[in-house]
């Protein structure tokens, strides 16, 4: 039997057989309400919101692991459901303390939006504060234990989605709370910065370190000329932060926003994923002509650099020497652009937009001031994105179109992809392609390397040459990966890992919710916008073109390498312990 | 001779005593005389050191070094007992006999503890010579697994640990599942306060586990057990992997037991100390070395237990059984205890009695048996107020469940159960608020801190009681107790959660006026 029936509330509905509960309530348009599940994750039912009467069953059970069977009476609104989720709320609304407006999450956040459809007008209970310390040790996140309600999303994310582990829970009891290895903080131990557990922090618990007071600076300081660069997702999903659907695309007049924000400049990141694709492209074509070390890495994904460096750095030579487009784009704004300009390096302030929060960490790496400078001074997520735009009440739907400023702001609909996972490998099999057979490409679309699968295989024929490929999203995945590689097992030319599912669209500095569903909507507007685009393949674009003619020189040549290359550092789980 | 060497007659300087015995025999030339046998507990608790001498069944207790003196020079050379150490008021033990005639310890009968205060616990040969290891050699020679499952499932044995899950019928479902691995978990993580069977068995006749646990095996088709013990118990860890490295030495666990094809061999692992890994699931997250805490079920650990493979957890009484229902059959194990709930059940003593400790008796038995009869009643003459059954979970029970005879379903029926076995007796003049606050406490400190209900539950228990234990309550809280413990019970993610409440509901419905009265801040003097 494939399909089985249940009674919910009386109406009859049809589910697969091992639906939940949840899952077929969903189809009789009831929302349950739950704090601890989460699409991504399996069930740990430990909310006890999403309680449901069985009939037979002297037990309430948790619609979000329990299975549905043919035949069965489900009572989603009796009076001891009602009863039993408003105590659950209760209990912990009396741990949580309520500091609303003060909160990052203030009108997008799970617990205020369950208690009001709750209709919670009270707690019986007075406040208890929970255990456990503010974390800010680290340059990207910081953990609130005081606002956390136990859900345990940040810790199934950590450990499932991404296998690093990062945290935990300690103590038992009343007395819980969710740690880091010995309360060391985030900064002490192999935490990569990939913001997965924002993500999916149905409260204000999680978040990222602020950088919108510094850009708020630089946009006030007179002698600062600020540039801003806008990553390939940004323009698939700031759209969501301003209530339009997922998969919205609103490149055009995020480009405005910016430009009434008080930006100088509205650049591209997708200039330097251009470029990277020239880099890196030659790079691969390079390793493979000359023996040299393979499967080549890609670089791009600042979380994935972290995790190789904490737990796979013997496989460091595999990665490729690129910088990241935000990298390369910062140390390109301090040198070409302000040589062009005639502008003091040292007055040039850049600005990412990304939807990463790792980004943070990258750009104050001590590798990554090239230019003399930081390259990179501040990084706001999508996220911290749309709030400058309403702190100033700009409503980014209603804005009319504008265009990126020339030359940085000049892209082809290669490194637009590089939002999505397969992205980077697609975009460079473009190139590659042309560059090794000097034929030219006639379906730009390499479907092989596309999907929302962890790991996808590809081979892929240039002219005889085969090149053998692997792409994988989420870390876990990339440790699978990885364990192949380290085994032996793997005979890839190229391997592209982006840290988090989805590739960039499904970044942590993304906004919120996030689930599959939203993040294949992503995929495909990014993928409108590649098609979207006259010019499709990087090598092409005309202002890349131009950079190396009359500034860079050859791809990989000496002046590429000082400003776009970059190395790589081992490190230990734990800092005293570094080797 | 025997002399109790369990824990607590340890801690109450056994060995010392024993030291004593053996130097005063030695200076007596009685050496080859007077045999010393080191045993479990003899189910004597809080009398200090405990001694027989046979033939004559003569019991001393609180036997100091001071006193082996006289022991030896009085009742060992000139025959004369020494009347102050005597302890009258034991009934005679009756040793089993072969052919399934079961022991006697005055109302007691003894199946799972035949051999504990009998037969010396670190003696793999004394284990033999009591019937020892012989329903391991009938099984696995004479009987299919189908066959030895169909025996247990006919004696009606239910889990020990309690849940009284039919022991039978969980098996079926593991030997049911197909798969190259299973294992056999025996569940020796005794936590509930006041319960210490496991112990004693363990400590008295750790070999029963053993066989218990490798019939368990042969018949679901298991080749690895671990004996899942609680940290502390260390005289039952030693005692227990002493008897595991004898049953190696004579071919008893390890590879092509009796000469068949069948092996099995298994491993003691030590809890840490956390009450919620004696739940099943939590206990098989805590082998795997994760956070003790419960699973969601289903699955059951037979279909999806230790790594994802089908596990049996059995309680240590219940493994404790099958030896002697596989040697004596269904019909003989039916014949004790109730139609509905066959077997003995071992309970442990404690609170307001005159007789703690140990007993095991066939169940049916009544309340007032076990206090009045074994238990020896309420000390200085005081009234029954109530008893606990089953441990910090368990029901309450008063006045009016003294002669209601001790089954499952009957206890069932009044929202109670049989538990673990440990009887908590409470007089009349105790502090029911008092009481409630302790058992609260207990579960707010061993709540694993998952699901909302136990760790926020508990703890909001635990908070309304001190108010109201402190004079300020209100009636109110009264209510929001009531509804707290009712939510609970329906809606905590584990039997933790779900029994932690059992008890406050049972004295809010018994006892509502003791709170009452402490809300309304009455002395004693006025409440009366």
């Amino acid at each position: 039997m494939d399909h089985i029936t249940v009674t919910i509330d009386g109406a009859k509905v049809t589910v697969p057989q091992g639906a939940t509960v949840l899952e077929a309530a969903e189809k009789a348009n009831i929302k349950i309400p739950r704090l601890c599940y989460h699409p991504d994750l399996p069930p740990v039912s430990a909310c006890r919101l999403c309680v449901v009467e069985i009939e037979g069953d002297r037990m309430l059970r948790t619609s979000c692991s329990w299975k549905c069977q043919d035949g069965m009476k489900i009572n989603t609104k009796s009076q001891i459901v009602r009863r039993s989720r408003k105590m659950a709320l209760e209990l912990i609304l009396s741990r949580h303390p309520m500091l609303c407006t003060e909160c990052t999450r203030n009108n997008n956040c799970e617990l205020q939006s369950t208690a009001d459809q709750l209709g919670m007008t009270e707690t019986r209970f007075e406040y208890h504060a929970r255990p456990g310390d503010i974390d800010d040790s680290s340059a990207v996140l910081v953990r609130d234990p005081a606002k956390c309600i136990l859900c345990r999303r940040c810790i199934q994310t950590c450990e499932l989605v991404q296998s690093v582990s990062a945290i935990g829970l300690e103590g038992r009891g009343y007395d819980v709370w969710v740690d880091t290895p010995f309360g060391k903080g985030l900064d002490d131990i192999a935490c990569v910065s990939c913001g997965q557990c924002i993500n999916r922090c149905p409260v204000g618990a999680l978040y990222e370190k602020d950088h919108i007071s510094r850009v708020w600076d630089a946009l006030d300081d007179p002698k600062k000329h600020v540039v801003v660069q806008t990553a390939p997702a940004v323009r698939a999903s700031i759209g969501e932060s301003f209530g339009l659907p997922a998969g919205s695309l609103v490149t055009d007049k995020m480009v405005t926003g910016l430009r009434m924000l008080g930006f100088d400049k509205v650049f591209d990141t997708d200039f330097t994923a251009d470029l990277t694709i020239v880099e890196e492209g030659t790079e691969l074509i390079g390793r493979i002509n000359n023996g040299g070390t393979l499967p080549l890495l890609t670089s791009c994904s600042p979380g994935w650099i972290n995790f190789i460096e904490h737990f796979y750095p013997q496989l460091l030579p595999h990665v490729s020497s690129c910088k990241s487009p935000q990298q390369m784009f910062g140390a390109l704004a301090k040198t070409y652009y302000a040589e062009k300009n005639g502008i003091d390096p040292q007055d040039i302030y850049v600005v990412s937009i990304m939807p990463c929060t790792a980004k943070k960490y990258e750009c104050q790496r001590p590798e990554m001031s090239s230019s003399g400078y930081q390259d990179v001074d501040a990084v706001l997520t999508t996220r911290e994105l749309a709030k400058m735009m309403k702190q100033v009440g700009i409503d980014l739907p209603a804005l009319e179109p504008g265009n990126y400023d020339e030359p940085l702001g000049i892209s082809t609909g290669a490194a637009v992809i590089f939002g999505n996972t397969g992205g980077v490998m697609e975009a460079a099999l473009r190139s590659v392609y042309e560059i090794v057979t000097k034929k030219p490409l006639d379906n730009v679309e390499i479907t092989a390397v596309r999907g929302m699968e962890g790991v996808r295989e590809a081979e892929i024929d240039l002219d005889g040459l085969k090149v053998k490929a692997a792409v994988a999203n989420g870390l876990a995945n990339a440790r699978m990966l990885m364990e192949k590689i380290v085994a032996g097992e793997a005979d890839y030319h190229f391997v592209e890992i982006m840290a988090c599912p989805g590739g960039c669209i499904g970044g942590g500095g993304q906004p919120m919710p996030t689930s599959e569903e939203i993040r294949k909507k992503r995929v495909e507007a990014i993928f409108a916008a590649d098609r979207a685009n006259t010019i499709r393949k990087s090598h092409e674009n005309p202002a890349v073109l131009k950079l190396y003619e009359e500034w860079l020189g050859e791809p990989n040549g000496h002046k590429a390498h000082e400003l776009l290359h970059t190395h790589y550092t081992k490190k230990s789980v734990y800092k005293e312990t570094v080797a | 001779m025997l002399i109790a060497m369990d824990a607590h007659t340890i801690a109450q300087g056994a060995r010392s005593v024993l030291d004593a015995l053996k130097r005063d025999l030695e200076m007596a030339s009685l050496s080859n005389e007077v045999k010393i046998v080191e045993t479990g507990s003899l189910g004597i608790y809080n009398k200090g050191v405990v001694l027989v001498v046979f033939p004559e069944n003569v019991y001393y207790i609180g036997v100091k070094v001071e006193d082996v003196a006289d022991i030896v020079s009085e009742h060992l050379i000139k025959g004369r007992i020494v009347e102050r150490l005597r302890y009258v008021d034991i009934p005679q033990m009756e040793p089993g006999k072969k052919g399934g005639e079961v022991a006697r310890f005055g109302k007691q009968v003894r199946v799972v503890l035949k051999n504990a205060g009998v037969i010396d616990p670190e003696s793999i040969e004394e284990y033999i010579a009591h019937d020892g290891y012989e329903a391991l050699g009938k099984a696995l020679t004479e009987m299919t697994p189908e066959q030895v499952i169909k025996v247990v499932k006919e004696s009606g044995i239910q889990g020990r640990g309690g849940a009284f899950f039919p022991a039978g019928l969980k098996w079926s479902f593991a030997a049911a599942e197909k798969s190259d691995v299973k294992y056999i978990i025996c569940n020796a993580d005794e936590g509930e306060p006041g319960t210490f069977k496991d112990r004693l068995i363990l400590e008295g006749d750790p070999h029963s586990i053993i066989e218990g646990m490798t019939l368990a095996a042969y018949a679901v088709g298991a080749t690895e057990g671990f004996i899942y013990i609680r940290g502390e118990y260390k005289m039952s860890i030693d005692r227990l992997n002493k008897a595991i490295a004898q049953a190696h030495e004579n071919g008893l666990l390890g590879e092509k037991l009796f000469g068949t094809d069948f092996s099995f061999d298994l491993q003691v692992r030590e809890g840490a100390g956390a009450y919620i890994c004696g739940e099943e699931t939590a206990l098989i997250e805590s082998i795997e070395g994760k956070r003790g805490e419960p699973r969601d079920k289903p699955p059951f650990p037979p279909k999806e237990g230790l790594w994802g493979k089908p596990t049996i957890v059995n309680n240590v009484e219940t493994l404790a059984n099958i030896p002697q229902i596989i040697l004596n059959g269904a019909d003989w194990y039916r014949k004790l205890g109730t139609p509905d709930s066959p077997g003995t059940k071992v309970f442990t003593m404690v609170g307001n009695i005159n007789n703690p400790g140990l007993i095991e008796v066939p169940l049916g038995i009544t309340l007032r048996e076990i206090i009045y009869d074994i238990g020896h009643g309420i000390p200085d003459g005081k009234g029954f107020k109530l008893a606990q059954m089953g441990g910090t979970t368990g029901g309450i029970l008063t006045q009016e469940h003294l002669d209601l005879p001790m089954t499952v379903e009957n206890l069932r029926e009044i929202g109670a159960g049989l538990g673990s076995g440990a009887l908590l007796v409470v007089d009349e003049e105790k502090d029911i608020v008092d009481l409630v606050e302790n058992f609260v406490e207990f579960f707010n400190h061993e709540s694993c801190g998952k699901c909302t209900m136990c760790r926020e539950g508990n703890g909001r228990l635990l908070d309304l009681l001190q108010r109201i234990n402190a004079g300020e309550g209100k009636k109110s809280d009264l209510d929001l107790m009531l509804e707290l413990a009712e939510t609970m019970k329906t809606s905590a993610f584990c039997g933790l959660g779900q029994a932690a409440p059992v008890p406050i509901l049972g004295c809010l419905k018994y006892f509502r006026d003791d709170f009452i009265k402490k809300i309304e801040n009455l002395s004693p003097a006025e409440a009366a």
